[in-house]
């Protein structure tokens, strides 16, 4: 297959358009404006629709009415205007509508700064709306995962009538890499297919609502043990990850996205020197893959989480190996991004010393 | 299916002397009269018509509270074929759906908006609106809007009539008979301006929240006709037709 240079913010709107995605509303934010760009220019192509949003919240609202009414749809943002949209994301959930959002991240809190970050992932594993609900989230670690990856999204929205979520990070959207953006296009081009909730209009048919809000006694739990269900479905069927060179690891370095490709060098360099280190990387960041990074644990292995942001997948892991004493964790916060050295010369540390610190690493 | 009504049986929950209780009627009737029931698509707002869709025989979805617009424009959008109205109280599009309703105005998007305005957050417990009068006491003005505190009320339809966006907006009353026939026939012709593809059309209505903005039904249709409707003039505001 031919290989397009693209940035993977352009890349992540082509899948959104190979994937009959056909509506798109988005709002001007840094570092994820070449999207909604692309998206301008690619939706009056394909006879979509493109709707600059007076804010995230409108954006996301767009989007929720476009899904009811049978698009694929998508909105996409950075760490603040996520914030914002994070009660539409909890409405898309409570109504069991699909739709894609991508989340471009960048240092904060706050205003922040226009840097890479991966500060948001509490806020998009954990819910960062309101009430019980999950979403798949999958970090892209490249250009043309960029592209796979919301390809994909729309079908697994769909699957389970959820919203998914693509937490990128403001490096992986703006770098150029060749990447394969050419899928095999759908025979129905406005992405609608027999959801047997859409609505428009009730011609030879009942009347269909969409709602979440459900007042008489017990009506509501049960929409939640409903949900509940279809969120265990996701735990079952949606985990990804990758492992590398993790085979006889003494030390496995956790990551994902932008951090994972730095620590892959790392691996590489280590590998070279004789080192037995691998990386895990987790993909779908929700539901997470405890099973998989358990089963490298053989009771004395040890596991350096690398993050762009104060530790916060780290809990996760944590989760999965339950031993705090061999879990290490080194993360950059506000924009800064690990370096390649640093997390060589921090395995070297923890291989030869126990008690080790260093700048911005935390022992555990 | 075909002769099915646009108003359910269901028993509605409003207080005596509502108007949401009439206007749902109104619009029902407007939508059979027109024959567009079995392609209208409506948006249900937060407050105290939150359960709208329960008394319409049609699509409704939900919306986040003040957020209609902004979910009509997503469902016009890729229908443009259906009629799409929204369905909204003072507090919904005034106050914290204002972003959404003037720039989906704006915007020209050609749906139809209905504003029911009756100076009071209702389903919350009678706190201050955004229209709420100036000297109204409510729960959260308990000695009367003071403009110094609570600034002052807000005239959503003049602000949206200057939009070139906008091509229609009627602002009418339910406290009297000839009120409600003008709403019938301000109602009509926004969603014939919709189905004749014209733009964005609004009709206010000044309705009566009896519970909270009066002690009777009397006192509080006397307070539209003597008060409310010298602040906020019925009439045509805008007419682009």
């Amino acid at each position: 297959m031919n290989k397009t240079l693209i940035t993977g913010n352009e890349a992540c709107g082509e899948g959104a358009i190979q994937a009959d995605c056909r509506f798109y509303a988005g709002y001007p934010i840094t570092p994820q404006n070449e999207l909604t760009a692309y998206m301008s220019k690619r939706m009056d192509e394909e006879n979509g629709v493109f709707i600059q949003a007076e804010s995230e919240i409108a954006a996301i609202n767009m989007v929720f009415g476009a899904s009811g009414a049978g698009a694929r749809a998508m909105t996409t943002s950075s760490s603040p205007g996520i914030s914002l949209k994070q009660e539409g994301i909890s409405y898309l959930a409570g109504c069991q509508l699909p739709a894609v959002i991508v989340n471009v991240m960048r240092g904060g809190p706050g205003l922040g700064n226009i840097a890479p970050s991966q500060a948001d992932y509490f806020q998009a594993t954990k819910g960062g709306g309101h009430g019980d609900y999950n979403m798949v989230v999958l970090a892209p670690a490249s250009v043309q995962e960029m592209f796979d990856f919301t390809y994909e999204a729309f079908d697994i929205a769909d699957k389970y009538s959820n919203p998914v979520m693509i937490l990128s990070d403001g490096m992986i959207g703006q770098m150029m890499e060749p990447a394969v953006i050419v899928r095999e296009r759908r025979t129905k081009d406005d992405g609608r297919g027999t959801k047997a909730w859409v609505l428009d209009g009730c011609k030879g048919r009942k009347k269909r609502v969409i709602r979440s809000l459900f007042l008489a006694e017990g009506v509501l739990e049960d929409w939640n043990k409903e949900l509940q269900k279809k969120f265990d479905k996701m735990r079952k069927n949606e985990v990804r990850f990758e492992k590398y060179r993790a085979e006889n690891a003494e030390i496995i370095i956790v990551a994902y996205g932008t951090s994972a490709r730095i620590a892959r060098a790392s691996v590489d360099e280590l590998r070279k020197n004789n080192k037995a280190v691998g990386l895990f990387r987790p993909i779908s960041l929700w539901p997470y893959p405890y099973d998989a990074l358990k089963k490298l644990d053989t009771g004395k292995t040890k596991f350096l989480v690398v993050e762009m942001s104060a530790g916060q997948m780290v809990e996760d892991v944590r989760l999965a190996i339950e031993d705090k004493k061999r879990i290490y964790f080194h993360g950059r916060m506000g924009g800064g991004v690990p370096e390649e050295a640093d997390i060589v010369k921090l395995v070297k540390k923890i291989l030869k010393d126990k008690k080790s610190k260093t700048k911005n690493q935390k022992h555990i | 299916m075909v002769n099915e009504k646009s108003l359910t049986d269901r028993k509605m929950h409003y207080c005596p002397g509502c108007g949401h209780t009439l206007m749902h009627k109104i619009i029902c009737d407007i939508i059979d009269e027109l024959g567009i029931r079995e392609r209208t698509i409506a948006v249900a707002p937060v407050g105290c018509a939150v359960i709208a869709y329960d008394y319409w025989n049609f699509d409704v979805t939900e919306a986040a509270h003040g957020r209609c617009p902004a979910v009509a424009t997503g469902i016009k959008r890729v229908l443009p074929d259906k009629i799409v109205f929204t369905y909204q109280g003072d507090g919904d599009l005034a106050a914290i759906g204002t972003s959404e309703i003037i720039h989906a105005a704006t915007r020209g998007e050609n749906i139809t908006v209905i504003f029911v305005n009756n100076g009071v957050y209702g389903m919350t417990g009678g706190q201050m609106a955004p229209t709420t009068m100036v000297g109204q006491k409510t729960a959260t003005t308990q000695k009367g809007r003071k403009p110094e505190r609570d600034g002052f009320p807000l005239k959503i339809s003049e602000m949206l009539s200057v939009l070139p966006g906008v091509k229609y907006v009627e602002r009418t009353a339910l406290h009297n008979k000839p009120g409600v026939d003008k709403t019938r026939q301000a109602l009509k012709k926004a969603f014939m301006m919709q189905m004749d593809n014209k733009g964005f059309s609004m009709v206010e209505v000044i309705s009566a929240c009896p519970t909270y903005g009066a002690k009777t039904i009397k006192e509080a249709y006397k307070k539209i006709d003597e008060e409310i409707t010298k602040y906020y003039p019925l009439g045509v505001l805008k007419d682009t037709d």
